[in-house]
């Protein structure tokens, strides 16, 4: 496969990562609506969201979003301030790694109240 | 100096150089072409710039004035004046020859590069080719067809100037008229061409060359029509094939 031809699909990739994080911001929004009611400390909004499939579900998705969207454009940032370094693609992959197991780390912290 | 001169600051020089300013009578109805010819025609005969038709059809005086990439021959000065002074540059983006004439091969050959030609299969002896002119593909053709060359949209872009291997403004404009021309048969090629941080989709969508276009085309939206039309064919497939 060509470069362009890559860049043209995580072009696409990211256009649609976009709206799913679109999506998942506003439901998201709602959630933090939900889970503050009632008490602001951890232990009142784990009561309220804790072993919550469709919650670990939903925030699973938000994250591949994130996984897929922001190094891309991070990627982009990268290549046209420092257009000599080699540093995007490196940076841009650490971020997207970073995103997936720190995100997955705290879904499935929030899923089973930090009981593994 | 009486009250109606002009002070004209102009970039003298190549790459290096400098301002040097001239005193010119203000004349009703003049653009800033008449102001350089001026300058030239009676002031300083050394002073370069390049000029053609003088009616805004041939594409060759643009040049960056008061900072902004303009064509000078149909700019009145009257309608850009602030004060009593101007200033005029070589267009931005581009390696200066000489004072205001830039060298202009980069641009055309991105053109090329972005397979911006025509190429059919057909010869004298076959029939005229019927396009619809309210066919889908003939409108957004025309939206992009009166483009004249001049580079304004190639000085103005901040992406030409982060990533020097950006086709441009222009060169993809001519690429998505391509694209809609039905009679056309390199569509892969081009989308292969056009793909991508080099081509369309490195466009930030700042809309710099369709603010300043002279002849009011829409760059960004070729651009745009490009990125979607291309990535949807690198992904799913296109009527021409998959990329």
């Amino acid at each position: 496969m060509s470069t362009g031809v890559l860049q043209a699909k995580l072009w696409y990739a990211q256009r649609i990562s976009a709206m799913v994080l679109g999506l998942c911001v506003a439901i998201h929004l709602l959630i933090i609506f939900y889970a503050i009611r009632g008490g602001l400390s951890a232990q009142e909004i784990l009561g309220r969201t804790q072993g919550n499939v469709l919650l670990a579900i939903f925030y699973e998705v938000f994250i591949l979003a994130c996984f897929v969207h922001a190094p891309i454009g991070v990627a982009n940032i990268l290549q046209e301030t420092f257009p000599k370094s080699s540093l995007a693609r490196p940076l841009s992959f650490i971020l997207a790694l970073l995103i997936l197991v720190l995100g997955t780390t705290a879904v499935i912290g929030v899923f089973t109240g930090g009981q593994i | 100096m009486s009250n109606t001169d002009l002070k004209v600051k102009v970039w003298r020089g190549s790459q290096e150089g400098e301002f040097v300013e001239y005193l010119v009578p203000r004349n009703p109805n003049q653009t800033v072409l008449d102001v350089v010819t001026y300058i030239q025609r009676k002031l300083d005969p050394t002073l370069s710039y390049r000029f053609a038709c003088r009616v805004g059809m041939c594409g060759s005086c643009a040049m960056t004035v008061d900072g902004v990439a303009r064509w000078t021959c149909r700019t009145h000065v009257s309608q850009i004046l602030q004060g009593d002074s101007l200033e005029i540059a070589p267009l931005n983006n581009l390696p200066v020859i000489k004072d205001l004439a830039t060298d202009m091969r980069e641009f055309f050959n991105k053109w090329k590069g972005a397979v911006g030609f025509f190429k059919g299969n057909q010869t004298r002896h076959d029939d005229f080719a019927k396009v619809e002119p309210h066919s889908v593909e003939r409108q957004l053709a025309n939206a992009g067809i009166e483009c004249i060359g001049c580079g304004v949209c190639y000085a103005s872009c901040e992406v030409v100037e982060s990533r020097p291997n950006y086709l441009g403004p222009a060169a993809l404009n001519r690429a998505w008229t391509l694209t809609n021309d039905v009679r056309d048969i390199q569509q892969l090629e081009r989308m292969y061409a056009v793909a991508g941080d080099a081509g369309c989709h490195a466009c930030h969508t700042q809309g710099s060359c369709t603010e300043r276009c002279p002849k009011a085309i829409e760059p960004t939206a070729s651009i745009a029509g490009l990125k979607k039309l291309v990535a949807k064919a690198a992904v799913r497939g296109s009527k021409w094939g998959k990329l």
